[in-house]
């Protein structure tokens, strides 16, 4: 019995904390998403040189901020996760930047 | 005795593991870029090897099987049960055409003798090998993933089906949605980095 209103409380937890997206806000995402390949695909015929490979990876991590806000609802999360989030991939840049850094200029 | 879900709990401990896959294949892409810098005519060589428009195919069928999931936790937020199913049935599908996909396109590679320790690599152009060295082991652990996010969709479907997951309760089916989202964003990377760059 003493449980009805722990098992309530749970529940009303759990709705201030998920924000539920409609499908019509995941569709809009998912029509960015495939525009966006769509333009990173015609942008790769163009030839740019050595401008082809920031061009692509801009358009990429573009779609991967889409996925990562509306899809894994980033967006919506505390403090905890983003700030983890930002900081795997801040570790991620000095990773690849250093190491890059290193190989380029050696 | 009263079961008290820790939601954010079962969520920071499922984005902490998305970290590691993160670093993990962090770690393949400075090789690539490492090797990339210093083979980058070769490295052109190879991506022109690659079947552009299956990649495309790939890239669209995760991006539409992301979409879905992320619905597919919309609708069981809603109660609405057999939206739920039917969209976990339609990602597994569309996994399903990825491996396929894949198969075929790595099939064709094998068929014209490009594969680890084939003798057109051995005796080639050293960039062109570690291209495709990179090529088979990055796109086969992503294969691999996409294998492994397809089992934990199943169980949640499963779960959905026995009513395990439901609308109060659905922090497995979440947690899969992420994984399976996590697989997606690296395809995102892989797909120009592969396919298109060069």
């Amino acid at each position: 019995m003493k449980n009805v209103p722990l098992r309530k409380n749970v529940m009303t937890d759990h709705e201030d904390t998920h924000h539920v997206l409609s499908y019509g806000q995941l569709g809009a995402v998912l029509a960015v998403l495939l525009t966006l390949t769509g333009i990173t695909v015609g942008v790769s015929y163009v030839h740019l040189g050595f401008f082809n490979v920031p061009v692509a990876l801009a358009i990429a991590c573009t779609k991967v901020t889409f996925v990562l806000l509306f899809f894994m609802h980033l967006k919506y999360e505390g403090p905890i996760i983003v700030i983890s989030f930002l900081s795997t991939v801040a570790f991620l840049m000095i990773m690849i930047g250093f190491t890059f850094w290193d190989v380029a200029f050696r | 005795m009263s079961a008290r879900i820790d939601e954010t709990g079962i969520k920071i401990g499922m984005w902490l593991f998305l970290y590691s896959e993160i670093i993990l294949f962090g770690g393949l892409f400075v090789l690539y870029a490492a090797y990339f810098h210093r083979y980058p005519e070769q490295f052109a060589v190879g991506g022109k090897e690659l079947n552009r428009i299956i990649g495309s195919i790939n890239t669209v069928v995760l991006l539409v099987s992301s979409f879905a999931v992320a619905a597919s936790i919309t609708a069981i937020q809603r109660d609405a049960r057999k939206h739920t199913i039917g969209l976990l049935l339609f990602s597994l599908c569309c996994g399903c055409i990825f491996l396929v996909n894949k198969y075929f396109e790595w099939g064709a590679k094998i068929h014209h003798d490009i594969f680890p320790n084939s003798d057109t690599l051995v005796n080639g152009e050293p960039g062109v090998n570690i291209f495709f060295g990179l090529y088979y082991v990055i796109t086969g652990l992503h294969g691999l993933h996409v294998i492994i996010g397809m089992i934990l969709l199943s169980i949640s479907l499963v779960l959905v089906l026995m009513g395990k997951v439901n609308k109060s309760r659905f922090a497995m089916l979440d947690n899969s949605g992420l994984y399976w989202h996590l697989v997606d964003l690296i395809w995102i990377f892989v797909f120009p980095l592969f396919y298109l760059v060069l």
